[in-house]
């Protein structure tokens, strides 16, 4: 059962309310270490650190609008296999769902961590947010960029500056969480609020010793206008990558600049092979056979099987795919990866009905079969 | 265009439509040349990979044929195969194939007579959809 306790904020300062929130999280006997974004001592910016110590939480920055990598890759290694502890993470609602998917490769533990949603901001692309902290503290900047998201008045920084995949984002509420943090439609110069979305969420709450409370009434409505200003972002985002992609000489165009660095791959949290094919020997071509594919085409682009790479990948994770934009935010030469897979996966998942870590219990399209099913596609009529 | 011959890859399975292009060749039944054999153990061990590297290097169609519902060697394996055709016509058509290039068919081991009917539609078919826009730019 759902509840719902507050978490008060002391002079406006939310980080602060977070952080002794889960330095809170933190003191409960079982949990280990908590894995949160935290400013780096040595550089003016933030990453992900997994802290022991109630004290070194005071660096933790779970708002800052940076995103340089999606952390269900490490909630992964960190629950791989049994660690004997319990670690709560800190995670973003497409963190959560790549995990999810990882869960049901068995590529994590679910139990073995708690997991702390908050309602997502957002971020920025990792150049954008080098040039929107500029020489700014880090402090700082976190508290422009989500000041001016909370209080939606512009401010020093509008919705436009997100991340693409950002603002295509239409479930940034964190629903797979064992507690969630409320941010939208909450009064958030004076309070944040918990919910409980697990047994072992409330399990958790309930030693805290919070202030129960209730979910303000404008909380609904305030996440339903905010989706639905991304559902229109995402279907124009749709529209034009089908436009630009519509036939294969478009999609090479698209593609132009893949240099096969595999950035996108590594980036990408559901790319769950161990060992990519695109890395073994099937790769490693003869070199007389490159010359066979320059005389029989007169031409031909190197390095080869880019466009190759990306319809196999399209082919093995779209329907595993959250969008959490880290394949564009990896590729060095600017190609719009994440509107490529997005597009796709809103249609390879609507195939299959499928939806990547809303849910445990559904299986990944590609793991089970019906005997009774899609038999419009055998045969070779039509 | 008239004067084009397709190039047509068929993926079939060991148990089932092998055997039947078997059957059909012992039988002296004619197929047309377009198509290209390519005996696998199961449809099941066919991965989307396969079937998208013959498209890109410029096969006009794709088939793939293993055994009917039922009657898989490896009991299972035409099912997944079936899952893997869905989701690669999802996929395909969006980059502009059309989705008659790629055909699943159930073939069993003695329908060679089936075999070389339907391997003579499919190249009736796929010669009347032209070359495939992978052949005619060979963008890659």
């Amino acid at each position: 059962m759902a509840t719902t306790y507050r978490i008060p904020v002391a002079d406006e300062d939310l980080p602060g309310a977070l952080r002794a929130f889960l330095q809170a999280v933190l003191s409960l006997p079982d949990i280990n270490a908590v894995l949160a974004p935290g400013q780096l001592p040595m550089k003016n910016t933030v990453m992900p650190m997994l802290v022991s110590d109630p004290e070194q939480l005071a660096v933790a920055d779970p708002l800052a609008p940076y995103f340089p990598l999606n952390g269900a890759k490490l909630v992964s290694r960190l629950t791989r296999k049994p660690s004997g502890g319990k670690i709560a993470a800190v995670l973003r609602s497409c963190e959560i769902r790549a995990f999810v998917e990882l869960v049901k490769l068995h590529q994590g533990i679910r139990e073995d961590v708690l997991i702390v949603g908050i309602d997502c901001l957002g971020a920025l692309n990792n150049t954008d947010y080098a040039r929107f902290a500029g020489e700014a503290a880090t402090e700082e900047t976190t508290r422009r960029f989500y000041r001016s998201v909370l209080d939606g008045d512009g401010g020093d920084f509008d919705e436009t500056a997100l991340a693409s995949a950002c603002q295509a984002c239409e479930l940034p509420t964190p629903e797979g969480a064992d507690i969630g943090l409320a941010l939208f439609g909450v009064n958030t110069r004076q309070e944040i609020l918990a919910e409980t979305k697990t047994d072992a969420g409330e399990a958790a709450l309930e030693r805290l010793e919070l202030e129960a409370a209730e979910t303000p009434a404008g909380r609904a409505d305030a996440v339903r206008s905010l989706v639905a200003r991304r559902k229109v972002f995402r279907d124009a985002m749709f529209k034009r990558t089908q436009e630009a992609t519509g036939t294969l000489e478009d999609l090479t165009r698209y593609l132009a600049g893949c240099v096969n660095c595999y950035n996108c791959r590594v980036a990408c949290p559901v790319c769950y092979c161990r060992e990519c094919v695109f890395v073994t020997d099937v790769f490693d071509h003869e070199p007389d056979r490159y010359l066979r594919w320059a005389e029989r085409r007169g031409a031909m682009k190197m390095p080869t099987d880019t466009v190759f790479y990306h319809l196999t990948r399209l082919a093995h994770m779209s329907t595993a795919c959250v969008g959490c934009g880290q394949c564009s935010n990896a590729c060095p030469n600017d190609i719009p990866v994440m509107e490529l897979f997005r597009a796709t996966a809103a249609q390879t998942q609507a195939a299959f009905g499928y939806h990547p870590g809303r849910s445990l219990e559904e299986r990944p399209p590609l793991s089970e079969f019906r005997e009774d099913e899609f038999s419009e596609v055998v045969g070779i009529e039509g | 265009m008239t004067d084009f011959e397709p190039t047509i890859i068929a993926f079939v399975c060991n148990w089932c439509t092998y055997t039947a292009a078997d059957l059909a060749g012992t039988s002296r039944l004619a197929y047309p040349k377009n198509v290209r054999l390519i005996r696998v153990m199961c449809t099941g061990m066919i991965d989307p990979q396969y079937v998208i590297k013959a498209l890109l290097e410029g096969a006009d169609g794709v088939l793939v044929s293993g055994c009917h519902p039922g009657d898989c060697h490896y009991i299972n394996g035409n099912f997944k195969a079936r899952r893997r055709i869905k989701l690669l016509k999802e996929i395909l058509p969006r980059f502009g194939f059309e989705p008659q290039r790629l055909r699943l068919t159930w073939i069993g081991a003695s329908d060679g007579i089936q075999f070389a009917e339907t391997m003579n539609k499919l190249a009736a078919q796929v010669r009347k959809l032209g070359p495939s826009q992978a052949k005619l730019k060979m963008v890659i």
